[in-house]
């Protein structure tokens, strides 16, 4: 986090705005009127006013809010880790039951976001009373921390124990029901900002980015740099926005129907159906390649190129024209730039053999300035001397045989081949809400609304059980 | 001294004068904004995706993670010092990686899926080998003066590493030595996403700019300003012309390649805490952004409206991630856990 980040005071903005929220809810759980209806909690002999069970807090949660018993688990769950309701009986476990296990809420004086962070001294005291009140009460690592502190705040020691004193004075003449209810809250507040080893720490903010400016000299050397990287960027060829924008709205409409979360897919989503039908039918290489598959290689160059059965299409294609030594050599230059270092001057030279030298079996038609760099760049030989061929070659084909492939029978028969999934059967359980691959709109819930019992064209269904949600 | 300064404030109004004519030719050339020309895209309402499957293994705080080309397996970081990768599909653990450092902050997968990456607060890139009987330590990437932010390969020979001390760097893994240092930045680097066709890459740095480098000629070809605060987050659109970055200020934003401007913001009032990750899905339509508040929130990418929510993380979601073939996304948590949802 950088200092923008951090409120005055040091408090970081990001958990603070979760606290807020709690206390919301807390403040509402507590309302008179609409609140929850506590009750006294016997706790060994004594009686504890204002508690309820874990089992009150999610009702109220579940009717308040409208939601699932799930989610308010979740929500209570969040509470009880975040110090804003301590459980009574196992004080040391901040989970939420859902039964009659007795909680309480904290008071706003140990509310995590009003005393933050805790301090040291208040800890050392909170300790040191422990150990007063009762020998042998502090736990290991209590023990441990305590003799941490101690010699820490060694200074300050005498006021530790007189302020320990003090206040194990002041709360023997409170009622008992008050005073075990204080010492629970506090117990509660420093479980939090204190866990036990092991315990997590939901106040830990993370690994500390160390705001470095001072990394970067901004000396005359940096400017230099600067005006350099300036002058570049400002020689940029700049499209209009509306072209650009453009851009984006074809794209995401070209690729909405081969975007599985907006659109579903088909025979079912992996993940929904536990059927990997779909990966099956998706792999490298398949038979019959999936209809929405092959569409997408009119789509650019570039996806036909990097799907393998497209580029072997292509390849058959061009064949038929004379003209694979194209694609291959292009294959053959990209092996070279992300292949191994050690190959590069042997498949350099492979190349020169099949494609460039004059009488090559498979000679490319490259311009003649193309080819006289090409060939002075190969006697030494780098991962990038074939860049400007390899260029050369892609848009020749890019211009002219892959348009002229879009329109061939080839790819139209593997086109109208192409497999169009049925979608899985739904379950046995006709009356079972209908499930989808993926719910993205009401555009699509409307449409799913008015077809009750047909298929909406698209948005497939998964019809297997409605138990979806494994935990693994 | 005198004479020194007088070059530094002469140097420096050339740059503000160079920086201020980009502005200039930018505007020039902006003559459309997204929401207007989104008008026409059909809405994409609310969406709803459920929980398919919760990864419980780790036992601390997950910083990171990324999916594999096949769409299947992914690996997850964590700071109880393991990577796990899993197949997401059963929801089984397929190999665990022990770290020498615990304080990892990233993991990338190899597109062969071959080789992992990881590292942190170690300052380097350890790189293995998972398809060995036991992962085998390849190379450790040791020439970084700050923490390892984020890696990515480019393949089993090439990896790109971004760090807090504020250069990027592209490495050789054949012979584990640095090819091309990238400075530019003045402040850490947090994040980097490489172009499909791997001849550029964009990063984003603490000093809130994102830029956009030549892969081969290790230069700096532009500079995105308009955050104001740690970019922690970047990704491409789809297309390649634009990327998403997501920052400390609340707020993502998108910028254009072409037109080399910022077109649209995300950002919502109600909404103030950092973003941490940001992907997005197949069509580039969506985006999903995780946040400092638990949550992670989905945008439509070209209306600029907040479509959705996926909450039931009980800490900050710290990494997100959609595969390639887009059939869902998933977050990471410093709750431990690792979701799957569509």
């Amino acid at each position: 986090m950088t200092i923008n980040t951090m409120a005055k005071g040091g408090w970081h903005r990001d958990q603070m705005s979760c606290f807020r929220k709690m206390e919301k809810v807390i403040v509402a759980m507590q309302d008179p009127d609409m609140g929850m209806k506590m009750r006294n909690q016997r706790l060994l002999i004594t009686i504890i006013p204002h508690a309820m069970t874990g089992r009150d807090i999610i009702d109220w949660l579940m009717k308040k809010s409208n939601i699932c018993e799930e989610e308010s688990l979740h929500i209570s769950g969040l509470l009880v880790r975040y110090g804003y309701i301590y459980p009574l009986k196992e004080p040391r476990s901040l989970v939420l039951r859902p039964d009659e296990s007795p909680y309480r809420f904290q008071t706003p004086y140990f509310w995590t976001s009003t005393r933050w962070p805790a301090s040291e001294l208040d800890y050392a005291i909170y300790l040191a009373k422990k150990n007063i009140r009762k020998q042998g009460e502090l736990m290991e690592y209590e023990k441990e921390r305590y003799s941490v502190l101690h010699k820490r705040i060694n200074h300050t020691w005498d006021f530790v124990v007189m302020q320990a004193r003090e206040q194990l004075r002041a709360s023997k003449q409170r009622r008992k029901a008050d005073r075990i209810v204080l010492e629970c809250q506090e117990q509660a507040y420093w479980l939090i900002n204190r866990p036990p080893p092991g315990a997590r720490n939901v106040l830990d903010m993370g690994l500390e980015r160390p705001n470095n400016t001072a990394r970067v000299t901004l000396n005359s050397e940096h400017y230099k740099n600067e005006i350099d990287t300036c002058k570049r960027a400002l020689g940029r060829n700049r499209v209009k926005s509306s072209i650009c924008l453009e851009g984006f709205m074809k794209y995401s409409e070209q690729y909405q129907n081969h975007d599985p979360i907006m659109q579903g897919c088909l025979p079912s989503n992996p993940w929904i159906s536990d059927d990997s039908a779909h990966w099956t039918m998706n792999l490298e290489t398949v038979p019959t390649p999936t209809r929405l598959r092959v569409e997408r290689w009119s789509f650019s160059f570039m996806e036909l190129l990097n799907d393998e059965m497209g580029r072997r299409e292509f390849m058959t294609y061009l064949e038929k024209e004379f003209s694979g030594e194209n694609l291959a050599f292009w294959q053959a230059c990209e092996d070279i730039k992300h292949g191994e270092s050690s190959k590069i001057v042997e498949k350099v030279e492979e190349i020169y053999r099949n494609f460039l030298a004059p009488g090559a079996p498979r000679w490319v038609n490259i311009d003649s300035k193309t080819m006289d760099k090409t060939l002075s760049g190969i006697r030494h030989p780098h991962r990038f001397v074939m860049e400007d061929a390899q260029m050369h070659i892609y848009f020749l084909i890019k211009k002219d045989s892959y348009p002229r492939y879009l329109k061939s029978d080839l790819y139209k028969n593997m086109l109208a081949k192409g497999i169009v999934p049925q979608e899985t059967k739904k379950s046995v359980f006709p009356f079972m809400r209908r499930q989808r691959h993926s719910s993205p709109s009401p555009a699509q819930v409307a449409t799913q609304a008015t077809e009750e019992g047909g298929n909406a064209k698209g948005a497939g269904q998964a019809g297997t059980n409605s138990a979806a949600g494994s935990n693994v | 001294m005198a004479a020194e300064k007088a070059e530094m404030d002469a140097l420096k109004k050339e740059c503000d004068g160079l920086r201020t004519q980009i502005e200039a030719a930018r505007k020039a050339v902006n003559d459309g904004n997204m929401t207007s020309a989104a008008g026409s895209a059909t809405e994409v309402g609310r969406v709803q995706l459920k929980l398919r499957k919760s990864l419980k293994g780790h036992l601390a705080k997950i910083y990171s993670m990324h999916w594999s080309s096949d769409s299947r397996s992914m690996i997850s970081a964590s700071q109880d010092g393991k990577l796990l990768v899993w197949d997401t599909h059963t929801g089984n653990k397929l190999v665990a990686v022990p770290l020498k450092s615990a304080w990892v902050m990233s993991v990338a997968f190899a597109p062969s899926g071959n080789l992992v990456a990881s590292g942190g607060l170690d300052n380097m890139c350890t790189v293995s080998n998972i398809k060995a009987a036991s992962p085998k330590t390849l190379r450790e990437l040791d020439a970084h003066t700050g923490y390892l932010s984020c890696c990515r390969f480019l393949s089993d020979t090439e990896i790109l590493t971004a760090s807090g001390d504020t250069t990027c760097c592209l490495w050789d893994l054949e012979t584990g030595k640095q090819k091309i240092i990238f400075t530019n930045h003045i402040g850490d680097c947090m994040s980097l996403a490489l172009s499909k066709d791997e001849n550029t890459f964009v990063s984003g740095a603490c000093d809130s700019l994102a830029k956009l480098w030549d892969l081969r000629e290790g230069t700096c070809k532009q500079t995105f300003s308009g955050h104001t605060s740690d970019i922690n987050a970047i990704q491409f659109f789809p297309n390649g012309n634009a990327f998403v970055t997501g920052s400390d200020d609340c707020s993502c934003k998108m910028y254009d390649l072409r037109s080399d401007q910022e077109v649209i913001t995300y950002q919502d009032g109600s909404l103030n805490a950092g973003v941490t990750s940001v992907s997005l899905s197949n069509s580039g339509r969506l985006i999903f952004a995780g946040y400092d508040d638990f949550n992670c929130h989905i945008w439509d990418s070209l209306k600029g409206e907040k479509v959705g929510v996926l909450s039931g993380h009980d800490n900050r979601v710290s990494c997100t991630g959609v595969p390639a073939d887009g059939m869902g996304v998933c977050t990471g948590s410093w709750d431990s856990f690792l979701k799957l949802w569509n």
